[in-house]
């Protein structure tokens, strides 16, 4: 009785393993499995070692790519945290006007992503888009497929435009939970606007400033279907993100294993840099409420 | 001299907060707010930190009008329900930051937190962060906090509410002691009636935004101006037993009837309320005087050392306070003593007639 009791407890364990078995491990096993290999058909396949990681780890075009991931990345995060920050200091605490900002922030989270590409498509051609048209008019030489620097200032813009608005509606959710008692002791303690932001509201964001932070470096890390619609990795290769170029390799030029080297890899580096940056964070805000 | 709130009324979209409110605080008194919840309490004291300012009236310290003057001119200081610190300062830093605003210099800054530590028991934890201490530690540093400014005005929201009982009854004893000691106007909110009277000093007592009894605290709990007021100040909330007095009976409406001596001598004919708060009802008898009514029991909750036995009178709710912890047969009849040498007598209207005599009351 005691046994067949113990033995029904993991029927409770199972939807979940099933789960993450389909959505997890099975495919990250067959992605290590494709990267030991050299597979030229159904059936012909070839264990190669590290073949693959030693081929990849040396690609140039790889690293180059990783380089302008980061900067990429680096560039996305120096500029919507504050800028998200500071729209959510700026945003009604209530009324209207308080609905009216949360929602027009969520209008662009609701646009599919290949749907923001195609928009911003639009928007910045130099013959027709209103952006790209307009700024020519004004006499500014304008053009995402013809520049790198356009394409880039075209891509940043986009990606703010889109994303801003998860750290504004973040940090808007933490502001409202400090309690009103906060703001008037500091009040009567006689502390300045800025003293009230540093010591309180920072400190009391940090918990969703750092989810904020992850999601953001995470997604920007893996950026593709955006710049793979507005530019498609160019002009030449200038705005090719590791993504774009992992699917160049992969289904243009159908090399699986290195492909499937080069997703782990990819991968580990996500895992890494995540784990470092929620590390950081935790220790600056110990022994905080 | 002192602070004085003149005709103040707040209301916010149309809603009314406080009206009406006239009071006068001495320098160097202690002041508790009595009042249940919703009742203005917190309005008030944001009115007189200067937090908010009245719809209409004015007030005054040393009898200059303070009524737009900013928060941070005044000379206040404020303890809260929740747990006030800056997060990111160590205890000692929370407990200087005032100090350091002010600009006062370090190595004085440091003996002040010293000494305000020493009182409230903190001396011990002075590197460490809020949050690695108990709610009671976090509240004893907001308490510091407000202390070691020196206000001239010192007010503290419910500031215990949020501890456990063992830590709010050794707060409130230590708080008495610290208060005793300062010159400051100490005022000091809460809904209940035992922590008023342990605070001592005079008392305001606040009902639906309006001051409804002022007073020094004991002589308010024993003769509570109205219904409302003794309402407010019993716990639990006083009991009532509706009564007519013709010549020289008074009757219940159980039909029982009452000889009118002691206090009650002299009562006009009329209809009364009986009011009698519940540590004066027994289920035994306690004394020769004692009147018994017959009642059923309805309810009977344990409350730590006490049995609060509610029954009921003839439609009468009625809540008796037994010592210990007491079983009761639910549903069962059961007989209520009382002496009515404790009778508080109320008009109809609500407004107290006789009290009885202090030395009756317990």
């Amino acid at each position: 009785m005691d046994k067949w009791e113990d033995n029904r407890a993991w029927f409770l364990v199972l939807p979940v393993f099933i789960i993450v078995a389909f959505s997890a491990i099975i495919p990250l096993m067959t992605v290590v499995n494709y990267s030991l290999q050299d597979i030229f058909g159904p059936g012909q396949r070839v264990f190669v070692g590290v073949e693959w990681f030693k081929e990849v780890l040396s690609d140039k075009r790889l690293h180059e790519a990783l380089v302008r991931q980061f900067i990429f990345s680096g560039l996305v995060l120096l500029i919507e945290m504050p800028l998200g920050i500071i729209i959510a200091l700026m945003m009604p605490k209530k009324g209207w006007g308080a609905s009216l900002s949360l929602v027009m922030l969520a209008l662009p989270l609701l646009i599919p992503w290949n749907v923001i590409g195609t928009i911003w498509m639009i928007f910045t051609r130099p013959d027709i888009g209103l952006f790209g048209a307009g700024i020519n008019a004004l006499g500014i030489a304008f053009d995402h497929t013809a520049s790198p620097s356009d394409a880039w200032v075209t891509l940043m813009l986009m990606e703010v435009w889109h994303w801003t608005p998860l750290v504004a509606l973040l940090a808007y959710a933490g502001l409202r939970a400090i309690p009103e008692a906060y703001f008037q002791a500091a009040r009567i303690d006689g502390a300045s606007a800025w003293a009230i932001f540093k010591y309180i509201q920072l400190p009391k964001m940090r918990g969703v400033l750092t989810i904020a932070l992850l999601l953001r470096f995470m997604d920007s890390f893996l950026i593709y279907a955006e710049p793979f619609v507005l530019t498609g990795g160019g002009p030449g290769n200038t705005t090719t993100f590791l993504s774009i170029y992992l699917v160049k390799v992969a289904v243009g030029q159908f090399d699986l294993g290195p492909a499937a080297a080069f997703s782990i890899i990819y991968f580990l580096i996500i895992l890494l840099l995540s784990w470092l940056f929620y590390q950081v964070l935790q220790n600056v805000g110990k022994g905080e409420a | 001299m002192g602070l004085s709130l003149q005709n103040l009324h707040k209301s916010v979209d149309g809603e009314i907060h406080l009206s009406g409110i006239d009071l006068t605080i001495e320098s160097g008194s202690r002041t508790v707010v009595l009042g249940r919840t919703l009742s203005g309490k917190t309005s008030l004291l944001r009115i007189m930190a200067g937090l908010d300012r009245p719809t209409r009236g004015a007030i005054l310290v040393d009898d200059k009008d303070v009524t737009g003057v900013s928060v941070r001119k005044r000379s206040i200081a404020m303890v809260y329900q929740q747990f006030i610190n800056y997060p990111s300062f160590t205890i000692f830093d929370n407990i200087a930051s005032p100090l350091k605003v002010a600009g006062m210099p370090r190595d004085q800054i440091k003996k002040r937190v010293m000494e305000v530590a020493k009182v409230l028991h903190l001396t011990g934890m002075l590197h460490r962060m809020p949050a690695e201490l108990s709610g009671g530690q976090q509240q004893r540093t907001a308490i510091a906090r407000a202390l070691v400014k020196d206000a001239q005005l010192l007010l503290l929201d419910e500031p215990l509410v949020n501890l456990d009982y063992k830590l709010r009854e050794e707060l409130q004893t230590e708080l008495q002691e610290i208060f005793r000691q300062r010159d400051a106007m100490v005022v000091y909110t809460t809904t209940e009636p035992g922590e008023a009277l342990k605070f001592g000093g005079s008392i305001v007592v606040l009902d639906g935004g309006r001051v409804i009894q002022t007073g020094p605290t004991t002589q308010v709990y024993r003769n509570p101006a109205n219904l409302k007021v003794a309402e407010v100040f019993s716990d639990p909330p006083i009991n009532y037993l509706d009564c007519r007095v013709d010549a020289n009976t008074l009757t219940l409406k159980s039909g029982l009837s009452i000889p009118m001596t002691g206090h009650l001598k002299g009562l006009t004919p009329g209809r009364y309320t009986l009011g009698v708060r519940s540590n004066n009802l027994s289920l035994g008898r306690r004394n020769k005087l004692d009147m018994e009514l017959t009642a059923r029991i309805k309810l009977a909750e344990i409350n730590g050392s006490e049995t609060f036995i509610h029954v009921d009178c003839f439609g009468s709710r009625l809540v008796v306070q037994e010592v210990g912890v007491r079983s009761a047969r639910i549903g069962s009849e059961t007989s209520v003593f009382v002496n009515p040498a404790r009778f508080f007598v109320f008009t109809g209207s609500g407004d107290l007639v006789l009290s009885p005599d202090p030395f009756h009351q317990s």
